[in-house]
């Protein structure tokens, strides 16, 4: 028994979404950054989805590319907030707000 | 010939010391200080000595060197309308004349440098006087070697500079540097005369060489009374009057005693202001043919050596008195040149360099002795104390008083003779300076009573430190008490000194031959002028040291004619009222006038300016930078709704990426359909 494509791509869209209101919503820079990784994962889902799909390797190459990416962005983007932390003592991203013009 | 030919060394070793005096000397020790600047003219004074002596194996003593062309002045036309080439060199002329200088400027010059060391040694500057004091024998060389008119003009302006800075050596003290000033000042008219009569020989004679115009003006293309010649002459003796002393620009020489005593010695006494009298003999020439100017001479001369005796007779500083009898015995000279005696003028020139810087060494001595005090008041028996300065003295006096047997004897005697006897001169010449020998030998003996006979009135602080004075100081004035005695007999018994500067003074236009009066004439004035001076010597002993109640029952309450006396004439106080307090009150209203009227221009322009540059700066700040202004605010309000957009949070960012791809991502659902 196979499960159909369009339930993957259900869970990625949801997942997706959780990721991006999380990104939209949440004060803490740590949960955002855990947002992120949730974003990424919704696209290795569809992408190894589609592999299986088209019987390709393809697909599943690409979503180790993106695991490596986001574990390095992970490492990056803690990183900045240690040194973000530092600077303002502060995790919270509405004090943020050094872009400002 | 080795030290003719290199006769320019000998102004050239002083001038080298006075450049390591004044360049150096602040790090050098006294000791190198004196080695060098003592040393330099001490050889000078060897080399002058060995000029001399081959001076006088020359077959015509006269002896001419070029070095080179000093000032190449071009053609020009002369006054008499032919055309003339003026080269100026420098170059030195060792005549006579100009040799009896020499050795009496480096020989007295390097003997009063010795005394130096000695009297400066405790002073500050010890460098600097040296520097001047070598300075000075440079000028003074230059002045008395030059062959021609401008460079004899450099060292005499030379000479007054120097004058002027040892004058104001001690220039913390206002009197010596008004001193300076006054000295310098009263010169500067003296050498407005002097260059104005050196600007008429150049357009008269077309050279400024002495030879050349000796020999034209002996060649006799002027006439007995040339107008232009007396003019020329009267100018050269203001010069002299300045530099000189004479009446009526005297003034400077008595302040000028506010200098230390060596150079008191040196310069306002044996050598510099002697320089007037050289000058106008170095002219004997041109005065020869002018005897309105030399009977100005004559009379100038006589007046001034009775004017500046009789001063002397009641002065109290030992220094002053010293001054005017130099400015008197300068008189003597200035005597004997107008009457065309001119090698009894540069006799007594020479005598008096003796006696004169011994008597100044001597008062320095008294006055080192007591530590500076300079009023014969407070002093008296001190001839047991100072034992050798008093014998000196002692010789220094007798010189000057005419006593016979002494140098001044010689020189004054023969003066007054041919004041008498020559054609140009007159008896009224000689009876004024027959007087003036009585009051020259009464004051000086009052001086020498006051300062060293009789009770001591020295101040029991000071007569504590009494001492005789070093070596270094009592050497130069033995040497010069010697000299103050043999020096007259270079010209007694046979008038060698006259024969040997003949060769300067010959002249046809001199003495016509008549011999008016004889040699019982010469004995007869001989006499009287001996028992003048006498009779002076025993007034001032009677009065100083047999009854010096008498003194006091004279002096109080002083007579009018010696209040007189005492304020000079009150010839500084008729200066400063005529010409002194004129030129100030000219200065004040020049000043005033600079103030409001210049300074008013320049003060209007700068309120100008300023004024100007407020208004522009308003423009400015109201116009240009209001139109700035005016446009930044314009784009700040235009572009305050774009502002708001930028909050800053990464997360209103994030909502517009989010928000920009929905509605792309709807467009493309709602149009692109496959």
């Amino acid at each position: 028994m196979t499960i159909p494509p369009h339930w993957y791509l259900a869970l990625g869209t949801g997942l997706f979404t959780v990721g991006v209101v999380g990104v939209l919503t949440r004060r803490n820079v740590i949960v955002i950054l855990m947002s992120i990784e949730l974003i990424l994962n919704a696209v290795n889902i569809n992408l190894v989805a589609f592999s299986r799909m088209f019987h390709s390797v393809d697909g599943q190459v690409f979503a180790i590319f993106v695991i490596t990416d986001a574990a390095a962005e992970a490492a990056i983007g803690l990183g900045l907030i240690i040194a973000l932390f530092r600077n303002k003592e502060t995790v919270n991203a509405d004090e943020i707000d050094l872009l400002k013009w | 010939m080795a030290f003719l030919r290199h006769i320019w060394l000998i102004p050239l070793l002083p001038a080298l010391g006075a450049l390591t005096q004044l360049l150096a000397g602040r790090r050098l020790s006294n000791r190198a200080v004196s080695i060098v600047s003592v040393g330099l003219p001490g050889l000078a004074f060897l080399w002058a000595l060995g000029c001399f002596a081959e001076l006088l194996k020359l077959a015509a003593p006269t002896y001419l060197t070029n070095l080179y062309t000093w000032l190449p002045a071009g053609p020009f036309r002369l006054a008499n309308g032919s055309l003339a080439q003026l080269n100026v060199p420098v170059g030195f002329q060792l005549d006579p004349l100009s040799a009896v200088m020499l050795l009496i400027v480096t020989g007295v010059g390097f003997v009063i440098h010795v005394y130096s060391i000695g009297y400066m040694g405790h002073e500050g500057g010890y460098y600097r006087f040296f520097g001047y004091m070598n300075l000075f024998l440079f000028s003074m060389l230059i002045l008395v070697l030059a062959d021609n008119y401008l460079m004899m003009f450099a060292g005499w302006e030379g000479v007054g500079l120097c004058s002027y800075f040892l004058i104001g050596f001690y220039f913390q003290r206002k009197s010596a540097a008004d001193a300076g000033k006054k000295a310098f000042i009263v010169n500067r008219i003296g050498d407005a005369g002097f260059l104005l009569g050196v600007m008429l020989i150049t357009v008269t004679f077309g050279t400024l060489n002495f030879q050349q115009i000796t020999e034209a003006a002996r060649s006799g293309q002027f006439a007995l009374g040339n107008g232009t010649l007396t003019a020329i002459c009267v100018l050269l003796f203001v010069g002299a009057t300045g530099k000189s002393a004479q009446i009526p620009l005297y003034v400077w020489l008595p302040d000028a005693m506010e200098g230390p005593t060596p150079v008191s010695a040196l310069i306002h006494a044996a050598t510099m202001v002697t320089a007037g009298v050289y000058m106008v003999a170095r002219s004997n020439a041109l005065f020869v043919l002018a005897p309105k100017a030399m009977l100005l001479v004559a009379a100038i001369g006589a007046a001034t050596a009775l004017w500046a005796a009789s001063i002397g007779l009641v002065q109290n500083d030992i220094k002053r008195v010293l001054a005017y009898s130099t400015v008197s015995q300068l008189g003597y000279m200035f005597l004997a040149c107008g009457v065309g005696a001119f090698a009894a003028g540069i006799f007594h020139v020479m005598t008096h360099a003796f006696f004169k810087a011994l008597l100044f060494l001597g008062a320095g001595s008294v006055i080192h002795a007591l530590g500076g005090e300079q009023d014969m008041r407070k002093m008296g028996g001190l001839r047991r104390k100072i034992p050798i300065t008093f014998a000196t003295f002692v010789v220094g006096t007798l010189a000057i008083s005419g006593i016979p047997g002494f140098a001044g004897f010689f020189s004054k005697d023969e003066i007054l003779w041919q004041a008498f006897s020559s054609p140009y001169g007159h008896r009224l010449l000689w009876f004024i300076g027959w007087a003036t020998a009585g009051l020259t030998a009464f004051y000086m003996f009052r001086l020498l009573f006051m300062t060293f006979a009789g009770e001591s009135r020295v101040d029991a602080e000071v007569a504590h430190h009494l001492h005789e004075s070093p070596w270094t100081m009592l050497g130069p004035l033995v040497v010069l008490a010697v000299l103050s005695v043999v020096g007259g007999y270079i010209n007694w018994p046979t008038e060698r000194f006259g024969h040997f500067l003949e060769p300067v003074f010959e002249s046809p236009f001199r003495a016509a031959g008549v011999q008016l009066y004889g040699r019982n004439d010469e004995l007869g004035l001989m006499v009287l002028s001996v028992a003048v001076a006498l009779a002076g010597l025993g007034y001032a002993w009677l009065i100083y040291v047999k009854r010096p109640g008498l003194r006091e029952r004279l002096a109080e309450p002083p007579g009018i004619l010696h209040q007189i006396l005492l304020n000079k004439y009150y010839v500084d106080e008729l200066y400063d009222a005529l010409f002194v307090n004129r030129a100030k009150n000219l200065g004040n209203l020049l000043a005033a006038f600079d103030l409001a009227v210049v300074d008013g221009g320049v003060n209007a322009a700068g309120w100008l300016t300023r004024t100007s540059g407020d208004l522009s700066r308003f423009w400015d700040k109201w116009v240009i930078d209001g139109l700035v202004n005016v446009l930044g605010f314009g784009i700040k309000v235009l572009s305050y709704p774009v502002r708001v957009i930028q909050t800053g949070v990464v997360q209103t960012y994030a909502f517009f990426i989010a928000l920009g791809v929905a509605i792309f991502l709807g467009y493309y659902l709602v149009h692109f359909r496959p």
